[in-house]
C-alpha cells in the first residue's frame, strides 16, 4: 500500500497542494512530491489531478470467488409487522440495479408472524422474498437480525445489499458488515452501477453536504449501503406482480439476544418521524417564547405534516431534542421544508439544504436561509403565519 | 468502572468547502476540533466515573497532531488518552478503523463500558461504533440518551435509546458499548487545573508493533471501501424573495406553488 506520483504524467501544476487537506505535498523541480509522514492517503489529490498523475497502489484482497456473488438485496425493514416505506424505495432502486446488471431483485424479510406481508414486497419489485419468520426475532435486536441476515449471505451470496439509513439500518448493516467482513457506505444520496466493472457506485454526503464523495467496493462482497429514506422512488404497487417467497430456517440460540428491551415509551411529545415527513415546517429563535410554537404546530397540521425546529430553541428548552434538525440533529430531506423564523446558519442548513422546495419567513431580509430558499417571505412571522394557514385551509 | 471513550479530531465542518474552479478541498483556516457528538461521550464517562469510580481512558487514532484533541480531554478531567498513530493505519475506512481501535481495546483489556458519540461530523456515517463492539463481540446500544441504571454489581447496563415513537428502554451485560446523543448531558468546560494538566501530560503513542493486530485488516489494505471521486454539490438555484403586506406575501407564495405543482 503506498500512494505515488507518476513523474511522467505529473506537470507540476500544484491543484494537488490546494487539494490536501494535511499539508502533504509540494512541488519540487515541477514535480510533486508527497511526503509519506504526513500523507493519509485520502485521495483528495487524486481526484484533483487532471492528469493522472497521482495513483495509490492497494493489495488485492483475498476474496476468491467474487463471481460467485449475485443478486440486489434490500433488507426489508418492518416495525410492529408493518414494513417501513424506506424499504419500498429501496426495492424500486433495486429494481434498477438489478436490471443494469441482469441479476434478481431479492428483499430480506424478518421478525414474528410477518410472512403474510411478504406480498407487499413482490407487488413492489421483488423478484423473491427470503423470509426469516421466528417468535425469537418480535422485537428488533442487533444481534439476532444481524444473525439472521449473516445466515442468508453465507447461503445466497448477493452481490450488493441496500438497506434504509435509519435507526435501523444505521446499527444493524455496520455490525453485519464486520461480521462478514466487508465494506459499508454510510447514508447514500446517489446509486449506479458502474457499466464496465459492474460495480456499485455509490454516491454519499460528506463534511455535513458540503462536499459529495463517490465510494466503492471493489474486492468484497457484498458491497452494501445504507441510503437515507425518501431519496429514492418507490414502483407504484402492483399486486398481480408475484415472485417467490422462501422461508428460511435459522437457529437462535440465547447468545443471539444480547440486549432487552424493558419497556417501550411512546412519547406523543416526541412523536416526530422527520426523517420520513414529505412537509416539515421548522421554527426557530424568531418564536420569541415556547408558546408560540403552536404557530408551527397549526401550520403543519394545515399541511399534514411534521414539527422540526433549529438547535437554538431546543437549548432555550422550547421544544424536545428529537425535533432538532441539523448537524447535531436530525439530517431531513422532506419534499417541502418551512424555514420559520430561523436564520439559517450552516449547522442548520446541513439538515435540511436536500429538501425539494425550501421556504423561509424570516424577518431579516440579510438572513442566510434565504440564499437557499427557493421562496421567501421577508415579513414578521406573527403576521405571515396565520396568514399562510388560512390560506392553506382555503386552497387545501 | 473502567470506561473507554473513543473520539475522533475532525475539521469544523462548516469550514470545509470545494474551490469550484479547481474542484480541489480548500483547507486554509480550517481548523481541527474534537468531534461535537464525542464531547457528549466524555462528559458521559465522566460522570460514570464520578458516580461509580473508576477510570476514564479517552483513544483517538489519527496523526501525531491529533495530540491536541486529547490533551483537551485531560482538561476536561479524563484520566488517560492513548493515541493510535502509525502509518499503517493511514487510508482507514470503517472496518479498518473498528478493527484497529478494537485491537487498542484488547490491549487494555480490562474495561466495563466503552462510550462512543452517534456518529463523526466528517463523514457522518455512524459505523465504527458497532464496528468495535462486533470485533469484540459484546453487545451495544446505539443513539443513548440516558443511562438509567448501573446495578451495584456493576454487570448490567440500563439505558434509554432514541427510537422514531419515543424510546426503548434495553438492557445488557458489561462489558459492552453505547453510542450517545446530544440529549444525554452537557459537557462540562475545561477546568483550570485540567489545563494546567493538560499541558504537561505525556501523550501515549501506541503504533503497530504496541498492539497484536494483523497488518492485513490495517490501513488503506484492509479498508474495503475506496473514494473515487469528490465534487461539490450542485447549488441550489437563486430563490423568489417576496417583501411586503404579509397577505399579499402569502397569496403570491401560494400562487407560485400552484403553478409549479408544488402544492
Amino acid at each position: 500500500m503506498s500512494i505515488k506520483v507518476i513523474n511522467d504524467k505529473c506537470t507540476g501544476c500544484r491543484i494537488c497542494i490546494s487539494a490536501c487537506p494535511l499539508d502533504a505535498i509540494k512541488v519540487e523541480n515541477k514535480l510533486a512530491v508527497i511526503d509519506l509522514d504526513k500523507c493519509n492517503l485520502c485521495g483528495a489529490c487524486i481526484s484533483s489531478c487532471k492528469s493522472g498523475a497521482i495513483a495509490i497502489e492497494k493489495k488485492q484482497a483475498k476474496v476468491a470467488n467474487k463471481e460467485e456473488y449475485k443478486g440486489v438485496w434490500v433488507f426489508a425493514e418492518q416495525r410492529n409487522g408493518e414494513i417501513d416505506t424506506v424499504s419500498y424505495e429501496l426495492l424500486g432502486e433495486g429494481r434498477k440495479l438489478a436490471d443494469k446488471l441482469q441479476e434478481e431483485l431479492a428483499a430480506v424479510l424478518v421478525g414474528d408472524g410477518i410472512r403474510k406481508e411478504a406480498g407487499k414486497l413482490t407487488a413492489h419489485g421483488a423478484d423473491k422474498v427470503y423470509v426469516v419468520d421466528n417468535p425469537g426475532l418480535k422485537e428488533y435486536q442487533d444481534s439476532s437480525y444481524s444473525k439472521a441476515l449473516f445466515s442468508l449471505v453465507q447461503r445466497h451470496k448477493p452481490s450488493i445489499i441496500l438497506g434504509g439509513a435509519t435507526t435501523i439500518g444505521r446499527s444493524l448493516l455496520p455490525k453485519l458488515a464486520v461480521m462478514l467482513p466487508t465494506g459499508l457506505t454510510a447514508d447514500c444520496t446517489g446509486l449506479e452501477i458502474d457499466n464496465e466493472k459492474k460495480l456499485l457506485l455509490q454516491t454519499r454526503p460528506a463534511f455535513g453536504g458540503n462536499i459529495m464523495a463517490t465510494i466503492i467496493c471493489p474486492d468484497y462482497r457484498p458491497q452494501m449501503a445504507t441510503v437515507r429514506p425518501r431519496v429514492m422512488k418507490k414502483l407504484p404497487e402492483d399486486p398481480s406482480r408475484k415472485g417467490e417467497i422462501i422461508e428460511e430456517e435459522v437457529q437462535f440460540v440465547k447468545r443471539d439476544m444480547m440486549t432487552k428491551v424493558v419497556d417501550v415509551v411512546k412519547d406523543e411529545t416526541i412523536h416526530v418521524n422527520l426523517q420520513d415527513a414529505e412537509i416539515i415546517v421548522s421554527g426557530g429563535r424568531g418564536l420569541k417564547a415556547p408558546e408560540n410554537f403552536k404557530l408551527i404546530r397549526e401550520l403543519a397540521d394545515a399541511l399534514g405534516g411534521a414539527v422540526g425546529s433549529s438547535r437554538a430553541a431546543v437549548d432555550a428548552g422550547w421544544i424536545p431534542y428529537s425535533h432538532q434538525v441539523g448537524q447535531t440533529g436530525k439530517t431531513t430531506a422532506p419534499k417541502i421544508y418551512f424555514a420559520c423564523g430561523i436564520s439559517g446558519a450552516i449547522q442548520h442548513q446541513v439538515g435540511m439544504r436536500t429538501a425539494d422546495v425550501i421556504i423561509a419567513i424570516n424577518k431579516d431580509p440579510q438572513a442566510p436561509i434565504f440564499q437557499i430558499a427557493t421562496y421567501g417571505i421577508v415579513g414578521d412571522l406573527f403576521q405571515v403565519i396565520p396568514a399562510l394557514i388560512k390560506k392553506f385551509k382555503e386552497v387545501l | 468502572m473502567n470506561i473507554i471513550v473513543f473520539i475522533k479530531q475532525v475539521p469544523e465542518t462548516t469550514e470545509v468547502k470545494i474551490n469550484p474552479e479547481t474542484n480541489t478541498l480548500i483547507r486554509e483556516g480550517v481548523t481541527s476540533i474534537i468531534n461535537p457528538f464525542d464531547m457528549y461521550a466524555i462528559e458521559e464517562g465522566l460522570r460514570v466515573r464520578e458516580a461509580k469510580g473508576g477510570r476514564v481512558t479517552v483513544i483517538t487514532m489519527g496523526p501525531p497532531q491529533a495530540e491536541a484533541a486529547l490533551r483537551q480531554c485531560i482538561a476536561m478531567g479524563v484520566d488517560e488518552v492513548v493515541l493510535l498513530s502509525d502509518r499503517v493505519f493511514a487510508g482507514s475506512d470503517t472496518l479498518a478503523t473498528s478493527y484497529t481501535l478494537s485491537c487498542a481495546v484488547r490491549k487494555i483489556k480490562d474495561f466495563d463500558l466503552i462510550i462512543c458519540g452517534k456518529q463523526a461530523s466528517d463523514g457522518d456515517t455512524a459505523q465504527v461504533g458497532p464496528g468495535i463492539a462486533q470485533h469484540l463481540n459484546i453487545p451495544f446500544v446505539t443513539y443513548v440518551r440516558k443511562i438509567e441504571e448501573i446495578p451495584e454489581d456493576r454487570k448490567s447496563i440500563r439505558v434509554e435509546k432514541m427510537v422514531d415513537e419515543g424510546y426503548e428502554v434495553r438492557e445488557m451485560k458489561l462489558p459492552a458499548l453505547i453510542t450517545v446523543v446530544k440529549e444525554i448531558n452537557e459537557p462540562r468546560l475545561e477546568s483550570l487545573r485540567g489545563k494546567l494538566n493538560a499541558k504537561k501530560a505525556q501523550i501515549p503513542v501506541w503504533t503497530f508493533s504496541d498492539m497484536e493486530m494483523d497488518k492485513e485488516r490495517l490501513g488503506l489494505d484492509g479498508s474495503p471501501t475506496q473514494v473515487i471521486k469528490i465534487f461539490t454539490p450542485q447549488p441550489r438555484e437563486a430563490g423568489e424573495i417576496f417583501e411586503g403586506e404579509a397577505e399579499d406575501c402569502v397569496n403570491k407564495l401560494v400562487e407560485k406553488m400552484k403553478e409549479n405543482k408544488i402544492v
